[in-house]
């Protein structure tokens, strides 16, 4: 636990089996006086990221895409020249 | 900065990791998409505010978190979601088949306070670093790490409890709270 904060931006759980999700857990499930087990955390970690990239594959709905190119129109965007380029 | 081409493919390119977001804070993909939509309208309405160079899924993320929390200090005199509800619009989504462990996941998700659920997601699932999210959630870094930490153990205990039960959420916290000022 204490690494994280030397750590700070790393998005991994905590320290040592970033890949180890599903199959069966390592051998040394290294219990913490501090907080989860490793495996548990990663077990976490595991279920949270498949949950969220299992929404991130979807892509983009197509209603975003003709939200974003009905954008695109210069004529529902008046003033949208580069006028305002001036901070460098 | 004016919106340029790069800017709208950027901003496109968001889209699929602000509806995660918005799903796992919502539990609602109806009101997630909403919720994402309306993020679109604003980050462009006002991209002028939006520092070239800058993160700019930090930006897009804390425009749908501040939207999630006005609407949903809005609704939740409204629908107070009962256990069933949620459990029901999941199954209206398709592929069933994976949805069965992750819906019991979702559920112990949805327990989570929102300040803990919210920090949880975006540094253990969209990947943000703690310092983001706590720019994202307007706190401090060692806030953010403490909910993340808090999340982390009750999500434990919910899902895990035989072996959550030794290390309960106090020790957790304390050692936090113990390891974190600074």
């Amino acid at each position: 636990m204490k690494d994280l904060k030397s750590q700070g931006t790393r998005t991994q759980p905590t320290g040592s089996s970033p890949g180890a999700p599903g199959g069966s857990p390592p051998a040394n499930s290294n219990p913490r006086p501090t907080g989860l087990t490793t495996e548990i955390q990663a077990r976490i970690g595991h279920q949270l990221r498949a949950m969220y990239d299992e929404v991130v594959r979807q892509g983009v709905p197509d209603r975003f895409a003709t939200l974003i190119r009905k954008l695109d129109d210069p004529s529902a965007n008046p003033g949208g020249g580069a006028k305002e380029e001036g901070s460098e | 900065m004016p919106l340029t081409n790069q800017l709208r493919d950027d901003i496109l390119a968001s889209v699929p990791n602000l509806r995660a977001f918005a799903i796992s804070l919502s539990g609602n993909t109806d009101r997630a998409d909403d919720l994402v939509q309306e993020t679109l309208l604003r980050a462009i309405a006002n991209i002028d505010s939006f520092q070239p160079g800058s993160n700019l899924p930090a930006w897009l993320f804390t425009i749908l978190r501040n939207l999630f929390r006005s609407d949903y200090r809005k609704r939740r005199r409204e629908v107070e979601d009962a256990e069933g509800t949620y459990a029901q619009r999941l199954k209206t989504q398709p592929s069933q088949g994976v949805h069965i462990e992750f819906e019991e996941f979702r559920a112990a998700l949805e327990k989570l306070p929102q300040d803990q659920r919210e920090a949880l997601i975006l540094v253990g699932a969209s990947g943000f670093s703690y310092e983001d999210a706590a720019a994202i959630c307007g706190c401090a870094v060692g806030t953010i790490k403490s909910r993340v930490n808090r999340a982390r153990s009750k999500l434990g205990s919910l899902l895990y409890v035989e072996s959550a039960d030794d290390f309960g959420p106090d020790k957790t916290v304390r050692a936090v709270i113990g390891s974190s000022n600074g």
